[in-house]
């Protein structure tokens, strides 16, 4: 089986963001970089799969120098090889421009499954995985808590509003990860250190036949301006005993805020 | 120049998405500015009986995709259905509710017609004929305003944030668009529904939402009477859910839920970054924990200093006096 596994380096979770000065996106100095944490689903399923029915697993990541810790991590949880798509092209790509980019490398590796987290916790476009199926012609199957495969069909559980649908279909297919597919396992110390003596394949667009066509005048949307959210004003807390307070917050529901 | 905007109806069992309707409702608010018309799209195995009801939200023609194929969900026959519609009406914006189908299966309409696509977006601005959707990103920290430079895109609009308009539903046109579907690789086979809310989250009005503050599950009926008490949805944040104490689909925050109601009551949450990102949209919020210190508390409207233990219980029958009144 050739599964593939496609990774995006994001700012840490605890991270205050703040607004670069051009306005146009956030200032990532001093930011540091984790793996988005639904890519972690992902990478723990490959894993698992390749547990089960043998064969190659490869992580993927496009982006700058943030994403090679990230390939590392997921190298130091057991996945066989990783590669680096990076390009200065490759700046500030939207949603379609990267499936392109991501597609263009999976293409003619013969990967039977490939599996993304379902959104990355940067853009938080949740859009990817099935763009990605598109191009490359694959099944897809999003949201997706539980997941088999006997290697030439697969069966997957979706969640959607107060429901769980069971999909059914061929491969090759791309699957999107939800919280709850598996537990994802952390890198052990032997892990880490076998990471560091793997190699990373590093591509540029030209290597991946795409000079010219994304990035730069080729893109259809791009952000105009980036801000951070209104303040809300400051709220305040209910004085007295239990009773008082919530006598008083009713009061407040109903007369003030018109909420109830 | 590219005009008009398709919107696609959502239903299931038998009922419209009322998601799918605010989109329709902020399509009319939008069109004098974008130019051309709207026209509303429903696409599944029985639909064509839902039109009327479509119509009721005044788009100036309603486009039926009916088919026994599209009685159970495939990721590739709505996705060839949403391209068909968009090839035979050409409009410059698609718009669809930001809902599990939609995430699903617009960006691949939208790769298939190499076009960009716009998810989740709160509120347009206006530059001329252009929309500008704005959206949160990083979690919520930050807004995104973005510039589209094609003639044809996709947005997608958060539930529960648009206002739905009925209108006077007079005349608006139904047309049948027959498509010829090829065979899906794969497709929904089974449907369960879970146990637990009637009211989905990411559309509720009220959201009560529970935290270690708790103290176990065998406490979520203090919540869920209070839910009772107010109609709302019942929610939880990441460290129960983690912990067993309730099912995922119930987690706000980063790896949850993105939920807006008007009125967000936090019971027992500390209130970390990541679970503000699912929340912080809500109107009015209220946080009731027992340590004064809480993050939580930064960002409430209201704050109670106790034990939610202790205050949900006497809030529920203060909310059902003040029905009573009523």
């Amino acid at each position: 089986m050739k599964i593939a596994v496609c990774v995006k380096a994001v700012p840490d979770t605890e991270a205050k963001i703040a607004i670069a000065a051009d306005k146009t996106n956030i200032d990532f100095n001093g930011i540091r970089f984790i793996t988005s944490p639904y890519d972690e689903f992902a990478i723990e399923e490959a894993l698992k799969l390749k547990e089960k029915l043998g064969g190659d697993t490869t992580v993927i990541s496009m982006g700058g120098a943030e994403c090679t810790d990230v390939l590392r991590d997921s190298l130091a949880r057991g996945i066989d090889s990783a590669v680096h798509l990076t390009d200065a092209d490759f700046a500030n790509l939207d949603t379609l421009s990267t499936a392109k980019v991501l597609a263009s490398a999976i293409k003619d590796g013969g990967y039977e499954i490939v599996f993304v987290g379902q959104q990355g916790v940067g853009g938080d476009n949740s859009q990817v995985p099935p763009m990605l199926a598109e191009l490359l012609d694959y099944a897809q199957t999003t949201m997706v808590v539980k997941f088999e495969s006997d290697g030439k069909t697969f069966k997957a559980e979706r969640e959607i509003e107060g429901a769980h649908e069971i999909v059914e279909g061929n491969l090759p297919v791309v699957i999107s990860a939800q919280k709850g597919l598996n537990e994802p396992r952390y890198p052990g110390i032997k892990g880490v250190m076998a990471a560091r003596r793997k190699e990373i394949a590093v591509k540029d667009a030209a290597a991946l036949g795409l000079k010219g066509k994304v990035g730069g005048s080729e893109l259809k949307v791009k952000i105009k301006e980036m801000s951070l959210p209104p303040e809300r004003p400051a709220g305040r807390k209910i004085e007295g005993d239990c009773d008082t307070q919530v006598k008083e917050l009713i009061n407040l529901l109903h007369s003030e805020a018109h909420v109830i | 120049m590219s005009q008009g905007i398709l919107v696609f109806i959502e239903e299931r069992g038998g009922q419209l998405r009322k998601a799918s309707l605010e989109a329709l409702s902020e399509a009319n608010r939008q069109i004098a500015a974008v130019g051309g018309s709207v026209t509303a799209l429903l696409i599944g195995a029985n639909v064509k009986a839902l039109s009327s009801d479509v119509a009721k939200y005044n788009p100036a023609k309603v486009v039926v995709i009916e088919n026994a194929v599209l009685g159970n969900y495939a990721s590739e026959t709505y996705t060839q259905a949403l391209a068909e519609a968009v090839k035979a009406i050409a409009p410059k914006y698609v718009f669809a509710a930001y809902t599990a189908m939609a995430k699903d299966f617009v960006p691949r309409v939208a790769a298939r017609l190499d076009a960009p696509c716009i998810s989740d977006v709160m509120v347009f601005q206006n530059n001329g004929a252009e929309l500008l959707p704005v959206r949160a990103m990083y979690s919520g920290k930050t807004y995104g305003t973005y510039e589209i430079t094609a003639p044809l895109s996709f947005v997608t609009l958060r539930p529960n944030v648009f206002a739905v308009q009925e209108g006077s539903g007079a005349g608006a046109a139904v047309e049948d668009l027959a498509v010829n579907f090829s065979d899906a690789k794969a497709k929904v086979t089974e449907v369960h529904a879970s146990e637990g809310n009637k009211i989905e989250l990411s559309e509720a009005s009220i959201v009560v939402c529970g935290g270690r503050g708790i103290k176990g599950p065998e406490n979520w009926p203090v919540l869920q009477s209070l839910c009772d008490a107010l109609g709302a949805a019942l929610a939880a944040s990441r460290a129960v859910v983690d912990a067993g104490w309730i099912d995922h689909q119930h987690q706000v925050g980063q790896t949850g839920k993105t939920v807006s109601p008007k009125l967000y009551i936090a019971c027992g949450i500390s209130g970390a970054i990541q679970h503000l990102a699912g929340m912080s949209s809500s109107k009015v919020i209220v946080a009731i924990n027992k340590d004064p210190e809480a993050p939580i508390f930064k960002h409430a409207t209201y704050g109670i200093v106790g034990d939610c233990l202790e205050v949900v219980p006497k809030l529920t029958d203060a909310v059902r006096k003040l029905h009573e009144h009523n």
